[in-house]
């Protein structure tokens, strides 16, 4: 009977590479999807970067139009915030936070999957404008009531923008909720809050920072989206409507969205330190409640991007001193870095330059920070270069480069290959030279009065220099991508033979093998501290804390021998793996299921269908695709509720 | 060995890059709109503001990456060590003074800084002169409601004399700034937003807007002629005449002629007083001879700018709102241009 039944499942899990693709529910097969997508996204974003760069080399170019550029310009912030950082960090959070809390996978596979081909598709709907010559053109702010107004944007630029960033949204919710769920009731017995790698909680707070900050924009988008095709007149001032409304529901979510994308680079920086310090993170509670108290006052200084909208100043005031108080924690963490690096045993890895450098470049991007929070400096300084220079050093210093940290620290877990830590260097080094090429002139353009935006510019503004620097830098830096592109594929030519644990890690992600097994843990582990998997390697000199009991159902592992403890043996895969007593494990694991991914497919009509309503030509087709899309998603989440969900082997 | 040597050499790197960066220095804040040259109250305060906070920015950022460098090199592992640290969690004395720390620091910048935009916000004595600016896509039009003087693209004010600038748009948010005089303020259809500073020195300070406001954004430039009085009055008075008369010069008055042919629609966008083109689309003309720029602060107002603009505005400021009705002829512009810069 169980043969026969086992046999059945494999049968079922035996499809093609390109189906198990598409219905995985693996948490790890969707984490590596997002990794690729992203970086897809990333080589993409970077080359219209470099479209920017080229535009702007000398003045008066005419490499670009004004049309062009402006695309150019909206596609690539927008595409690195929604495309390629968030998915980034989404990717690490999916491979990554269930293996570190001791989980078999997250809590609802099945919308994580949905998280992640609504991400895809919301991603190239947004994209295929540009195969209409009709990319958004309205910057990632999309200020009203220049978007708002078919007057203003009477193409469908702004309709594809709207759209697209519609379903991102819904893809970033469901992420959030799964993952806020996922740490609150998955973790594996012993596994206390206060004992979750700080990873783990920068995800929770992000998960947090996402629930509340996106409804924001998701309200923002639907005014939008009214006034441009139902007459309404949230935007327009001719009939009472206030432009300035848009950028306060802008700015709500917005602010929370820098911290939703620079919490998980800071928790990953907050695990590679350590395990390459050889110590565990200095001032983890402080490490801890600084995120959070980030996080907090995150959603209390939106309107430092208003300052010049004259607001008048006591809003000013109390938005400056708001902002400064950020400062605060963000600098605690800083100098808990430093303090965990002091002192260890620092091993020189890519990994670890790449994290190091972070607290430097972080630092700068920072301090220029508190600059702009200075109100009346803040006058000069935003919408100039200086603002420009400002956010590529908290996101390309912070965030790309802890990203990198962590791509070269996680990749042999992810695939079973460590990268090449030669190459890795040379790309280290030329990643730092490039970034700061580009990005440090950008502050002296902002002193000399260059704003953003601006397709061109003419000669004698005594910015030809420097915008010749930062083009030459830009180059330089997609150079280093190009390297790391080459590190990449290299490796992939290689055999897969990435140890266990390469880096002696600290966390639970190093107690199973690399690549791990779909089912992650033979036994579900038993968490009696910090940096849990540091503790069975070495013993800890105290275990603080109550001794952890196992709760709900046996797993058939006994809770004296929590996982393998030794780093080079691999463990067996399948789920019949023995478990010392001669018991059958018992490994639920969900099946594929085609369902994330049809209704995914659905809401993108949805989304593709408005978008056609507004073209010329496809007027009359748009309604009938919404209909369309709506049907595919109700019919989808009908079966989705009503699939059966299979236990692999009964025991 | 070889990492050794691979570290030392983007050291070496950084160091030369840092020189090179040192070397250029001059090549900063040399500019028509860099603000380190304030001519303007506002933008002197803002500054000076600046300055302190930028330096102690750069002790900030020195202190942590040499204590970074510093522990990277010490607690380096050296070759075949294997060295077990302490399993430090943390000192929560220490915790305490690096939360004060910054803590501190910011209570110092927050004091100026609070002072500064209460200052900042001072509404002007009774002898200021009072301007309104316009925004529209991509242009700026500058009224002087007391004078009953209206103009676009050039403003002028008047040396150590206040001004207050109410700022209106007809169209989308822009955003008034002359990195020199002042900082910037959103421009907002439907807002009456104020600023107001007072010139220091006499010039000609560029200026542009400063918000994404369409594909154009790039070339909503102008310019502000600071001015002793006398020679702020002189323009007044030359500004507030009409420009009647058929002007001598028959090509001009030809263009003249098809200017105001209704045909030719020019008279649907622009005025010129005195005349019956009374458009208020475009910029006021009445004394377009007698500025420095057009087409938003994007060319020179020399007659071979006014014609090459003519024979194809949409080539040269691509998606500006100036359509012409037909291709003009080269005779026809040659005399719309005479017309024009007739009109000082």
């Amino acid at each position: 009977m169980v043969e026969s039944a086992l046999k059945l499942e494999r049968a079922r899990y035996e499809r093609s590479a390109l189906v198990e693709w598409l219905t995985t529910v693996d948490h790890k097969k969707i984490g590596i999807l997002y990794f690729w997508t992203s970086i897809v996204f990333l080589l993409i974003a970077g080359f219209l970067a470099l479209l920017i760069r080229t535009q702007l080399i000398v003045p008066e170019n005419t490499f670009l139009g004004p049309e062009t550029y402006n695309q150019v310009f909206t596609m690539h912030g927008t595409m690195m915030v929604f495309f390629v950082g968030m998915p980034l960090n989404a990717a690490f959070f999916n491979f990554f936070v269930p293996l570190m809390i001791g989980a078999r996978d997250v809590a609802f596979p099945r919308l994580n999957a949905f998280s992640y081909w609504a991400f895809l598709l919301g991603s190239l709907l947004m994209l295929s404008g540009f195969l209409f010559g009709a990319a958004p053109d309205g910057g990632w702010f999309g200020y009203a009531n220049l978007t708002s107004s078919k007057l203003y944007s009477p193409g469908l630029n702004i309709d594809f923008w709207v759209m697209g960033l519609q379903v991102l949204g819904v893809a970033s919710l469901a992420s959030a909720l799964n993952f806020f769920v996922t740490i609150v009731n998955m973790r594996a017995p012993g596994m206390s809050l206060m004992r979750m790698p700080v990873f783990v909680w920068m995800t929770l707070i992000t998960a947090i920072l996402i629930l509340l900050a996106f409804p924001s924009l998701t309200v923002g988008l639907v005014m939008i989206m009214f006034d441009r095709y139902f007459g309404t007149n949230f935007f327009n001032p001719a009939a009472g409507g206030d432009p300035v409304i848009w950028q306060h529901l802008f700015w709500i979510f917005g602010h929370p969205e820098v911290y939703i994308l620079i919490l998980p680079p800071m928790g990953m920086i907050s695990e590679i330190l350590p395990t390459f310090s050889r110590k565990p993170l200095f001032g983890y509670t402080f490490v801890v409640f600084a995120g959070m108290g980030i996080a907090f006052l995150s959603f209390g200084v939106w309107a430092h991007h208003m300052f010049a909208v004259g607001m008048g100043p006591v809003p000013n005031a109390v938005f400056a001193t708001t902002t400064m108080l950020i400062a605060i924690p963000t600098g605690v963490k800083i100098f808990n870095w430093l303090g965990t690096l002091w002192g260890g045993s620092i091993r020189m890895t890519t990994a670890l330059l790449f994290a190091a450098t972070f607290i430097s470049m972080f630092t700068i991007g920072g301090i220029s920070g508190v600059m702009h929070a200075s109100v009346p400096i803040d006058y000069w300084q935003t919408d100039s270069y200086f603002v420009v220079a400002h956010f590529h050093y908290v996101l390309f210093g912070g965030l790309v480069f802890a990203v990198l940290a962590a791509t070269y620290y996680w990749f042999p877990k992810m695939f079973g290959r460590m990268l090449d830590e030669r190459l890795g260097k040379l790309h280290f080094v030329l990643t730092l030279i490039g970034f700061n090429l580009t990005f440090f002139p950008m502050h002296f353009l902002g002193i000399d009065g260059m704003p953003r935006r601006i397709y061109t510019y003419s000669a004698g503004m005594g910015w030809d220099l420097w915008n010749l620097v930062i083009s030459i830098g830009g180059y330089l830096t997609a150079l280093s991508f190009l390297v790391f592109l080459y590190n990449v594929v290299r490796t992939f030519q290689r055999p897969a033979d990435a140890p266990a644990d390469p880096w002696d890690g600290r966390t639970l992600e190093w107690s199973i093998p690399s690549p791990p097994p779909a089912h992650n843990f033979d036994v579900v582990p038993v968490v009696r501290g910090r940096d849990a998997f540091w503790i069975e390697k070495y013993g800890a000199e105290e275990v603080v804390g109550p001794t952890p009991e196992r709760h709900g159902p046996p797993t058939g592992g006994s809770p004296q021998r929590p996982h393998n403890p030794d780093p080079g043996q691999h463990a067996g895969h399948g789920p019949s793996t023995p478990s010392g007593h001669g018991g059958q494990a018992h490994i639920h694991l969900p099946p594929p299921s085609w369902f994330p991914l049809s209704t995914a497919i659905g809401l993108t009509l949805m989304g593709t269908g408005m978008v056609m309503h507004a073209s010329d030509t496809l007027g009359s087709l748009g309604f009938p695709v919404v209909g369309l899309g709506i049907a595919v998603v109700v019919v989808s989440l009908l079966g989705w509720t009503f699939e059966p969900i299979h236990e692999e082997a009964h025991a | 060995m070889g990492k050794g040597r691979l570290w030392k050499r983007s050291l070496r790197a950084g160091v030369l890059t840092l020189l090179a960066v040192a070397f250029t220095g001059c090549a900063i804040g040399n500019g028509p709109q860099s603000v380190n040259r304030p001519a303007g109250d506002s933008m002197r305060k803002i500054w000076d503001l600046f300055l302190p906070i930028f330096w102690l920015s750069v002790v900030i950022f020195v202190l942590v990456t040499a204590i970074l460098l510093f522990a990277l090199w010490r607690f380096r592992q050296r070759p075949g060590e294997d060295r077990h640290p302490e399993q430090l969690h943390g000192n929560t004395r220490l915790e305490i003074a690096w939360t004060m720390a910054p803590a501190v620091i910011l209570a110092i910048i927050a004091v100026p800084t609070l002072s500064l935009i209460f200052e900042l916000d001072r509404k002007p004595g009774p002898e200021a002169l009072t301007v309104r600016a316009i925004g529209h896509q991509w242009w700026w039009e500058f009224q002087y409601p007391e004078l009953n003087v209206v103009t676009a693209n050039e403003l002028h004010l008047v040396v150590d004399r206040p001004v207050r600038i109410e700022l209106h748009s007809v169209d989308v948010i822009h955003s008034f700034w002359v990195p020199r005089l002042a900082g910037k303020r959103d421009v907002i259809p439907g807002w009456n937003n104020v600023l107001t500073f007072t010139p220091q020195e006499v010039g000609v300070f560029p200026g542009q807007c400063a918000e994404f406001c369409g594909i154009q954004h790039a070339n909503m430039k102008f310019t502000v002629v600071v001015q002793t009085q006398e020679e702020f009055d002189a323009w007044i008075r030359q500004q507030q005449q009409p420009a009647a008369e058929v002007p001598a010069d028959p090509l001009a008055a030809q263009g003249r002629e098809l200017f105001l042919t209704p045909a030719n629609a020019c008279m649907g966008c622009h005025t010129v007083a005195g005349t019956e083109a009374q458009g208020k689309v475009g910029p006021d003309l009445t004394h377009v001879g007698s500025r420095g720029i057009i087409a938003g602060g994007m060319l020179e107002n020399t007659p071979e700018n006014l014609a090459r603009w003519l024979r194809n505005p949409q080539a040269v400021k691509p998606g500006n709102k100036m359509v012409l009705p037909r291709q003009l002829t080269d005779q026809e512009i040659q005399a719309l241009v005479a017309y024009l810069t007739s009109l000082k």
